[in-house]
């Protein structure tokens, strides 16, 4: 048992981080008041960018290290430019929010393979090489906790969760994390109080692109390794967790790593002998049936910003 | 009249959008224009395909239009459509009966199938207050897995792991004549099934009180709940019909245009069939005209791509581009009132001129 779990851990982490910084993205939208459905075409449009810029430079300069971090940054800049078209449509022409992020995905999946398919001819993005898998030194030969957590890491999954850790603190301890939840608690008393309700939003939704096209490009890197015009869900299921993790950076935290572990349970289950006995089925819609009951648990408390997906009035009351 | 202008004009910024994206990717747009329609609509052959192509959108379109008329957003269309398809599928494989009564057993299998899937996201809303745009992407998760373990259990084909049996032809929609009209086109009875659910539909809206309750809600569910409307029943009925109407969209697609059910991918005309409601502005005329539209765009990709070296994937991004400038009918409003007002101050001028 205990070498089963100290296998699949480090890929259950592997798995959830490209989850966790695309729910973290999405929770920075919804809590300024606007939800973002388009958390999946975001992330494709990462993955994209981030394997197309890597695939050229790799081409140009063989080998050099700061290439990947150069497509990670490539990545986040395209997601900030394709969240304004989100932004502006649910800012500033009071659309449908909901509507407006299936348009996102819609456009993020068809126009990627489209300029895709200009670019290779099959639509297929491959990169050389991603990162490498390393063991943190002294940390990993820790008992227990190295095994799990120390061996076998990414330095973006260092990265993502020092993320984690500073937009905790800011939502939570300072004057920009406070405005940006009044602005999607009740924007009027925001308003009142002098906060430029629309331009936190627009913060709120371009931030959300900027780490869901990291986690579509983290996605790349670690583990997929070629773009070919989806992210497998991964943006819906960081939807989920976002409700699951109740709108909290470290509920967040929590629920993409049960995510992540079951998933990885899930792919893994038919080469292990103990697992095997469970019908894989329903492993695979393990995460899903429990983010509906999660769903109707939390549905007489839920935390949910209480101004996410309306459009902003100033003159509402 | 309103909602045909903004539409209409959604659907010229998305081409516009498309020629912009030809010319960026070194096309020509012209070119791509004209093979695009002419192998949607060259000979009688291709314009059947572009109408088959155009069914199962139909039926998505309808579905999330309906659900919308109560308020309701069904995202789910995908899994209710794939649902509804497999268990229509298993009916039509596993039921040996007379070629009509075999034919109505499936619809209403694929309709009862895409009622089920909707059905729990409905309830869900109702008792719980879920969001049905949460809940329908988890059961499209759900329909996707429970299809890729079912078919190979139980409807398994003879060479493919990943499909299942093809259905004998006393099970498929297609028929020999409809093929022969359209110069061996793949146009099946699903479309007539589309033009007559498109009319109850059209009745159930605009003339019965159920839909008259159903539409209050949408506008207003605490007033209609003050007028003794049952609010919670209703959310389940449209959650029950819209993902029924999925379903045969299912039945559509996989024992029309198809002849199979296949594994591994959530059928794309689900999430179409929001862009199709909301160019149809939500009413059933407007859907069956959107969905005809899109399928003409799907069905002339393939020639366009044979002609040129565009990828086909422009009809998918036009497509999307479309829904965008759709959701955003604001800017719509605010160019055709700037474009009025222009043409009105042109006239004035000119007409002052005239006085001088």
């Amino acid at each position: 048992m205990w070498t089963l779990i100290q296998q699949i851990f480090p890929y259950a982490i592997v798995f959830t981080i490209p989850l966790l910084i695309t729910a973290l993205g999405g929770l920075f939208s919804e809590r300024s008041g606007v939800v973002n459905i388009g958390l999946e075409g975001l992330m494709v449009v990462g993955s994209f960018i981030g394997a197309l810029v890597i695939f050229k430079l790799q081409a140009a300069w063989p080998g050099n290290p700061f290439i990947l971090w150069i497509g990670l940054l490539a990545a986040m800049a395209a997601g900030v430019l394709f969240s304004l078209l989100h932004a502006f449509a649910s800012i500033n022409l009071s659309a449908n929010q909901v509507i407006s992020g299936t348009a996102i995905n819609m456009i993020a999946g068809a126009l990627t393979i489209f300029l895709a398919r200009n670019i290779t001819g099959s639509g297929n993005v491959r990169i050389t090489s991603g990162f490498l898998p390393f063991d943190v030194p002294v940390l990993s030969s820790i008992p227990i906790i190295g095994d799990l957590l120390f061996t076998k890491t990414y330095p973006t999954t260092w990265l993502i969760l020092l993320v984690v850790l500073l937009s905790s603190f800011m939502l939570n301890k300072t004057a920009f994390g406070l405005r940006l939840r009044a602005c999607g608690e009740y924007p009027q008393a925001a308003e009142a109080a002098g906060v430029n309700v629309r331009r936190m939003r627009y913060i709120g939704v371009m931030i959300s692109g900027a780490f869901s096209a990291l986690g579509g490009a983290v996605f790349i890197v670690t583990f997929a390794g070629e773009f070919n015009g989806t992210v497998a869900g991964l943006g819906f299921l960081a939807l989920a967790a976002l409700i699951f993790g109740q709108w909290r950076p470290f509920g967040v935290l929590a629920a993409t790593l049960f995510f992540g572990i079951a998933s990885t349970l899930a792919n893994v289950s038919q080469v292990i002998p103990s697992l095997a006995v469970i019908p894989p089925f329903i492993l695979k819609v393990f995460p899903y049936v429990i983010t509906l009951i999660a769903l109707v648990l939390f549905s007489k408390s839920s935390q949910a910003p209480k101004a996410a997906g309306e459009a902003f009035d100033s003159g509402k009351r | 009249m309103r909602n045909m202008v903004i539409s209409l004009l959604a659907v010229v910024f998305g081409l516009l959008a498309g020629a912009l994206l030809m010319v960026v990717t070194g096309h020509n747009p012209m070119e791509g224009y004209k093979y695009l329609f002419e192998g949607g609509l060259k000979n009688p052959e291709r314009i059947g395909n572009t109408l088959a192509t155009g069914t199962p959108l139909i039926f998505t379109g309808l579905a999330v239009a309906f659900a919308f008329r109560t308020g309701l957003f069904n995202i789910g269309a995908a899994g209710q459509m794939l649902f509804g398809g497999f268990c229509a599928t298993a009916v039509g494989l596993n039921l040996d009966a007379a070629r009509p009564i075999l034919l109505l057993a499936m619809a209403i299998a694929g309709f009862a199938g895409g009622a089920l899937w909707a059905f729990i996201p409905g309830l869900l809303k109702a008792k719980f207050n879920v969001h049905e745009v949460v809940s329908t992407i988890m059961m499209n998760w759900i329909a996707y897995w429970t299809i890729y373990y079912a078919v190979p259990a139980y409807l398994k084909g003879e060479y493919l792991e990943t499909e299942s049996r093809a259905l004998p032809p006393a099970a498929s929609l297609r028929e020999a004549f409809l093929s022969e009209w359209f110069g061996g086109s793949y146009v099946n009875l699903g479309l007539f099934l589309a033009v007559i659910v498109v009319i109850i539909i059209a009745f159930i809206i605009n003339k019965t009180t159920v839909g008259y309750e159903l539409k209050a809600v949408g506008f207003n569910r605490y007033a209609a709940e003050y007028a003794g409307i049952a609010v919670n029943r209703s959310i389940i009925l449209s959650m029950v019909i819209s993902g029924g109407l999925a379903g045969l969209g299912g039945v559509a697609q996989y024992a029309g245009n198809a002849s199979n059910i296949q594994i591994g991918s959530l059928p794309s005309q689900g999430f179409d069939g929001i862009a199709v409601a909301l160019l149809g502005a939500n009413s059933p005329v407007g859907v069956l005209l959107a969905a005809i539209f899109f399928g003409l765009l799907y069905s002339g990709r393939g020639f366009m791509n044979a002609m040129t070296d565009i990828p086909p994937e422009i009809a998918d991004s036009i497509i999307a581009i479309i829904i965008y400038f759709a959701a955003t009918s604001i800017l719509m409003e605010r160019f055709a009132r700037w474009f009025m007002k222009r043409r009105l101050s042109a006239r004035l001028d000119a007409d002052g001129r005239k006085g001088e």
